[in-house]
């Protein structure tokens, strides 16, 4: 009796701790959500204000080859991203979870400083290293590799190249806490029971760093299908992702029921991507 | 075929400016235990890891079954390293533990199935196949670990303080049993220790190590028998210990002449001249206390002071003063001889033969 009654003092206690949290959620976050969804089901007024009549001709209207079209390239970007985030990072955050501890804090700090930067002035910096006459071009000119200037600008590679520059960070940081709890002499004893290289990677370290890897993947993936600001300035008109689509149909087409539609199916794909994920690998929620 | 299993030639190792092997030389024969004894710092995982190919030497070489290893890889050398702390995969079951080896290695499916069950007979867990690293004792990981080498028939296991992490009650039965097991599969065992009475138990033979350089090697009752220096004498059980002079030499016996102690006789070693300057040891149990002023059957006694008297269950332990300012350790076996009645305070006389001395000179 007594246990219980302190168990749900205690809970009782929780609960005023967690109010503050609840409140801000509720009020910033669920609320707006609601509206969101209550406009996905309404109609576009003549004007491109909102009617209050209930249908579901946004959800259909997104089923045009159109649309789906830029679901299928948010996709396909968003997964490139995270596949090369993945290359890229996986060497990087072993070498910085191996490196001798003083080393370990200057390669975070080194990974970090792009933080200290607007993302927006950053993505503008990208313009100018990849437009014709940027950085880039320039510098393979000098080396000789090519004669004249690529277009690489306003293209998906553009965006690609944005994204994982932006979002690599995000991959480093959980892959380095993972590997870095790795124990080294689980890799020697690999190593020991006659594993090649490719095998004490694929058989101890890659499953053994898998909290890491998945959660890197998903805070790579999940920001890059709804990105924005990266394909807005790097892809130009041609290469819209859904970020941009949701952006121009609220700004620009001023249909607000099919952008708050399309929102919801972004996040429709992402929850359901989850749980799929967590159905079939078995793992601990994130 | 008459190749040592594993030999070590003149072999240099050293970690930025510290040496940690430095010219060592072994060899370990087809088949024994072979234990490298030292204390940390003395280069004995080191002298491992080169084994198992973890670490290259900066000189010297090291030949498995006859065959230099230089360049080869860990993954290509046919050894098993037992780890420290047993290094058992976490996201494998016991069973996939065993099976690695022989799996990296291509071994059809059924083979190895019957070949991880063999050896988690063999260790005693058979029942154990399906869980996970985390769910088993220490005990029982370290058995695992044991199975996961043995089960690929190596040329030679290592082992890196095989029992380290274990209680001291478990240690002792894994001891014995560790030892049956090798006897069992013949397969040659080399077993870093820093615990001299483990090395002593379960090998064959010791090589006693100390910065990175071998001391000494024999069998257990060479090592802890005649030592052949200070540091083996001091390191491997407690050595009571009087410096002095030798007197004289005459055939196989020389006299000792120490400060405030009546002439010592000892057997002599080649290189024992009158005039040089040695350390005698004799080993806390080989001396023979009594009350009585004369006694046959010793040739050497000393008269000493009871300092302290600790009752050991199984024995009894002495704290004699001795000569000038000496502090010796006796042991006595509690089998109700006059020799356990002394109370500290009391004077007794220690008695040795001259057979049970070992003259070093350092």
């Amino acid at each position: 009796m007594t246990g219980l009654s302190i168990h749900h003092t205690a809970a009782r206690q929780s609960a005023w701790l967690l109010a503050p949290a609840l409140v801000w959620m509720g009020v910033f976050f669920a609320l707006p959500l609601l509206v969101v969804l209550l406009i996905s089901v309404a109609s576009r007024g003549t004007y491109g204000g909102v009617e209050w009549t209930f249908t579901l001709a946004n959800y259909r209207d997104l089923a045009d080859p159109l649309y789906l079209y830029i679901y299928a390239r948010s996709f396909a970007l968003a997964l490139a991203t995270t596949a090369l985030c993945l290359c890229l990072g996986f060497p990087l955050a072993y070498y910085i979870a191996k490196a001798p501890a003083r080393w370990q804090g200057i390669w975070l700090v080194l990974v970090l400083i792009p933080f200290w930067t607007n993302f927006l002035v950053r993505t503008y910096a990208w313009i100018n290293v990849l437009r014709a006459d940027g950085l880039l071009n320039v510098l393979l000119m000098a080396l000789g590799i090519i004669s004249e200037p690529i277009d690489i600008l306003y293209s998906d590679l553009a965006v690609l190249i944005g994204l994982v520059y932006g979002y690599l960070p995000f991959m480093v940081l959980p892959l380095y806490a993972a590997i870095e709890r790795l124990d080294d002499s689980l890799v020697d004893a690999a190593r020991d029971l006659y594993a090649s290289g490719w095998a004490v990677l694929t058989r101890v370290i890659v499953p053994l760093t898998k909290p890491g890897i998945v959660a890197g993947c998903l805070l790579v993936f999940i920001p890059s299908l709804g990105a924005y600001i990266t394909p807005d300035l790097l892809g130009g008109a041609r290469s819209m992702m859904i970020g941009t689509f949701i952006q121009h149909e609220y700004m620009v087409v001023r249909d607000w029921p099919l952008g708050s539609a399309a929102s919801f199916v972004l996040m429709a794909m992402v929850v359901v991507g989850l749980w799929g994920y967590q159905r079939a690998g078995g793992e601990r929620p994130l | 075929m008459n190749h040592p299993s594993v030999e070590l030639r003149h072999v240099v190792k050293a970690h930025g400016t510290t040496v940690a092997v430095d010219r060592l030389s072994l060899e370990v024969r087809r088949g024994e235990f072979f234990s490298l004894l030292g204390p940390s710092g003395s280069g004995k995982t080191t002298t491992l890891r080169l084994v198992a190919g973890f670490e290259q030497p900066d000189q010297g070489e090291v030949l498995i079954d006859g065959r230099s290893m230089r360049d080869v890889p860990p993954n290509l050398r046919p050894v098993n390293l037992v780890f420290q702390h047993y290094a058992l995969f976490p996201h494998l079951t016991v069973s996939g533990n065993v099976a690695f080896g022989l799996e990296m290695r291509g071994v059809a499916r059924a083979e190895i199935r019957s070949r991880v069950g063999e050896a988690l007979e063999m260790v005693h867990l058979a029942a154990h196949g399906d869980r996970l690293p985390a769910q088993l004792s220490g005990g029982e990981q370290q058995r695992v670990a044991l199975a996961r080498a043995l089960v690929n028939r190596p040329s030679v296991v290592l082992l890196d303080e095989p029992l380290g992490a274990l209680d001291q009650q478990l240690r002792q039965e894994m001891q014995g049993e560790l030892k049956a097991i090798q006897e069992q599969v013949g397969l040659t065992f080399v077993c870093v220790t820093h615990h001299q009475e483990e090395a002593l138990t379960m090998s064959d033979r010791v090589a006693v190590l100390h910065q990175g350089r071998v001391l000494q090697v024999g069998t257990p009752q060479e090592v802890y028998g005649a030592p052949a220096s200070l540091f083996v004498a001091n390191f491997i059980g407690v050595s009571n210990r009087v410096e002095g002079r030798v007197a004289a030499v005459d055939g196989a016996r020389c006299h000792i002449e120490a400060p405030g102690l009546p002439v010592i006789h000892a057997d002599a070693r080649a290189g024992i001249e009158p005039g040089s300057r040695v350390s005698l040891i004799v080993r806390p149990e080989r001396l023979h206390l009594s009350a009585q002023p004369a006694l046959n059957g010793f040739d050497n006694s000393v008269p000493a002071l009871v300092a302290k008297a600790v009752y050991n269950g199984h024995e009894m332990q002495y704290q004699l003063r001795v000569g000038d300012g000496l502090l010796w350790t006796a042991r006595v076996p509690n089998a109700g001889s006059e020799q356990t009645r002394f109370r500290p305070g009391e004077t007794v006389v220690v008695r040795w033969t001259s057979r049970e001395g070992v003259v070093l000179t350092e």
